[in-house]
């Protein structure tokens, strides 16, 4: 299994749970989602990375790419990770300044700003 | 010569196999434990840019990666045979694709400086490498 993915609704967010590799061979997976959860009105984007494995910058493209597109919308788009080696990906690259990480799902879906 | 030498197509999905050997070979060698999550992640970035260069360059040759394992440290060279635009010689006006391109090229050398502290980039017109080098925890047998 390289990559796994699935979605669910809470409220008015959309869960995204991200399990796997995400690299430059999975990522295309992992945009097309994002691309079509906003086509089709989810503006409000949860991304769980917990069960994420491997993640380089091509992953790391992918999201900035969500968020991008989220904000066309005025929507959010919020990471759930504790992985010490996924968090050092986003400090090295200064990504923690872009994007709000929340340490659970729930965390993610109450949050407000 | 080389520990172990890998050449690959010019194929996202080889670079996992790339990662794996690598992350293998390090373990061999040595390499701290903590140290194999930087190994998977640097060998991986410079594969993945090796392979974009050479699909946007429509380079057929493979992507080269030799395995180094040496007194006291282990490296990791990624060559690549696509040609690199000389510094400053950029042409103004490059398509949008071209500038993706080049950022997410910037991104994964991001991650490698901010991953690596010994890391060689190297460029020409013939192609390019990246040499990346950890030192390896002599065994424990060595202390007198």
């Amino acid at each position: 299994m390289d990559l796994s993915l699935s979605t669910e609704t809470i409220g008015d967010r959309t869960v995204v749970r991200v399990g796997g590799e995400i690299d430059v061979y999975t990522a295309p997976k992992l945009r097309e989602q994002l691309v079509e959860l906003v086509n089709d009105g989810s503006f409000h984007l949860v991304v769980d990375m917990e069960s994420v494995d491997f993640l380089d910058s091509t992953g790391l493209g992918v999201l900035v790419g969500g968020l991008k597109r989220v904000r066309a919308h005025e929507g959010s788009l919020r990471l759930v990770c504790n992985q010490e080696r996924i968090l050092k990906i986003f400090r090295i690259t200064g990504l923690t300044k872009v994007f709000p990480i929340h340490t659970s799902v729930e965390e993610a879906v109450q949050a407000t700003d | 010569m080389a520990t172990v030498e890998l050449r690959f197509s010019a194929l996202p999905e080889h670079v996992r196999t790339a990662r794996l050997v690598a992350a293998a070979v390090a373990r061999r060698a040595g390499a701290d434990e903590a140290v194999l999550d930087e190994v998977r992640l640097a060998v991986g970035e410079a594969c993945s840019r090796a392979v974009g260069l050479h699909q946007s360059s429509g380079v057929t040759a493979p992507v080269k990666v030799a395995l180094i394992e040496e007194e006291k440290q282990f490296s990791i060279e990624v060559g690549d045979e696509a040609p690199h635009a000389v510094a400053g010689g950029d042409t103004p006006g490059t398509a949008q694709d071209g500038e993706t391109d080049v950022e997410e090229d910037e991104m994964g050398l991001a991650v490698i400086s901010g991953l690596v502290d010994d890391v060689e980039v190297t460029t020409g017109p013939n192609g390019g490498l990246i040499r990346m080098t950890w030192p390896t925890t002599p065994p424990a047998t060595a202390l007198v």
